[in-house]
């Protein structure tokens, strides 16, 4: 995103485990309430010849907010001292629901979002279109306000490209559904 | 834009000799999705109903990223220090390589689906067998790109199932655009006359076993939704892949290209 920033031969250099509890306070630019650890996109965290390099992976090809986190990235890095820094993009292996983790899967559902269901991702065949439609099975996600398993999908692209638009026919409230990919 | 990952030299996409069939192919992928992206996004605010609004704008996202991850490739393969945005905005309609199915006008949402499941049932084939490419490169963003190309084939197969296999109405709309759109299909699994050595160095899959499971995945659909497939040849109207477009796709990159055309780098 920007060129590295002159290396200061004197400067500290941080272990990266230590740089990654950092990016832990970075939150998802539309989902505030998960850190972009939780989402599992940070995928690697080294020192490179006196440059700092973090690799992230994107959500969606497309999604707004990849650059947006990078930008958060280098803001937050350089709030805490880190003088040469280069945020690269990784794609492979690519990113997956099943890299968030439990405690973040929690937060979602107490801010009325219902966590991927693992294992459920879109192969894009018809066998499953019956299954799907009857909202039956596994791929059905639990209200995530009454926590009723009696919901149906209203839409399988909701507000974000992350997310599908799901309705609880128990308390009739809508809600959102972190799909599965 | 991050900073790019290792160029990779030991990569065979970026062979000499495959330089120009490679930059076309890519070109060829990443216009079709930029082209189907625009369309898409016409709907945006006005679709016939909030949820199709809102998936269509999702779809054209997840497209125009594919778009991107595409033509900066293509213009790495090229070496001439072009970038995606160079080529998504200032190459004229003769240099686009998209197939004519998705440069023609949205019309109304029997054609907007149609269309749009034509093309997803032939592109995640597609991509599934290109994740199996002998380029890493091409590889990774296929295997990217396929997992929610697999969301966008779901759902219009669910629409077109429930349209056609719906009211009179909404059966004889969808049968009119399968109609419609049909002499453009099989232009999606025609390969360009350079495209064999790139399948010969396993870089692109074979278009015909592509054409296999496509034709496969359309008999199925079409029959779950009460739609004759038509007799006549899916093939005949063609050219895209050599810049022979026709005359709708000017006026969309009129649109789309206008902000970089009047206003050469400006960014926001
Ligand atoms: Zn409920």
């Amino acid at each position: 995103m920007t060129a590295p920033r002159t290396t200061d031969s004197a400067a500290p250099r941080p272990d990266p485990a230590l740089v990654r509890d950092w990016l832990s306070e970075v939150p998802d630019p539309e989902i505030p309430v998960i850190s972009i650890t939780d989402l599992g996109i940070v995928r690697d965290v080294a020192w490179e010849e006196g440059t700092l390099v973090v690799r992230v992976t994107p959500t969606y090809s497309g999604c707004p907010a990849t650059s947006v986190i990078e930008m958060e990235i280098e803001r937050h890095l350089a709030e805490r001292g880190v003088a040469s820094l280069r945020v690269e993009r990784q794609l492979s292996p690519p990113w997956t629901t099943d890299w968030i983790g439990a405690e973040a899967r929690e937060k979602l559902r107490a801010y009325g979002i219902a966590p991927p269901i693992d294992g459920t991702a879109s192969d894009g065949r018809l066998a499953a279109r019956a299954a799907r439609l009857a909202g039956g099975g596994n791929a059905s996600p639990a209200c995530p306000r009454c926590g009723s398993a009696r919901t149906e999908e209203v839409s399988r692209f909701g507000s974000t490209p992350c997310k599908a638009a799901w309705r609880c026919t128990d308390c009739l409230e809508p809600f959102d559904y972190f799909k599965c990919i | 834009m991050a900073g790019a990952a290792d160029p990779r030299p030991g990569d065979p996409l970026f062979a000499p000799e495959h330089r120009d069939a490679a930059f076309d192919w890519l070109c060829g992928l990443g216009d079709g999705a930029l082209i189907l992206g625009h369309r898409l996004s016409e709907w945006c605010g006005k679709a016939p109903a909030l949820e199709e609004d809102i998936a269509l704008a999702n779809v054209a996202l997840d497209l125009i990223g594919h778009a991107e991850m595409w033509l900066a490739l293509a213009g790495e393969v090229e070496g001439q220090g072009r970038s995606a945005d160079d080529l998504a905005y200032l190459r004229d309609a003769l240099r686009f390589r998209n197939p004519l199915l998705v440069e023609l006008p949205n019309r109304d949402m029997a054609v907007t689906t149609m269309r749009q499941f034509l093309f997803d049932a032939w592109h995640l084939p597609m991509l599934h067998a290109l994740s199996e490419s002998a380029s890493p490169r091409l590889a990774e963003i296929a295997a990217k790109a396929r997992k929610e190309v697999a969301y966008h084939l779901e759902r219009s197969q669910d629409l077109v199932i429930r349209l056609g296999d719906g009211t009179e109405e909404s059966h004889a709309r969808m049968q009119t655009a399968l109609e419609r759109l049909w002499p453009y299909a099989g232009e999606l699994c025609q390969p360009a006359p350079g495209d064999a050595a790139l399948v010969e160095a396993g870089l692109v899959p074979d278009m015909a076993a592509v054409s296999a499971t496509w034709q496969e995945i359309l008999d199925e659909t079409l029959r779950e939704a009460t739609l004759e497939r038509p007799e006549g040849r899916a093939d005949v109207q063609n050219g895209g892949r050599k810049g022979r477009h026709s005359e709708h796709l000017g006026f969309l990159l009129a649109e789309m290209q206008f902000l970089q055309r009047a206003y050469p780098g400006a960014e926001w």
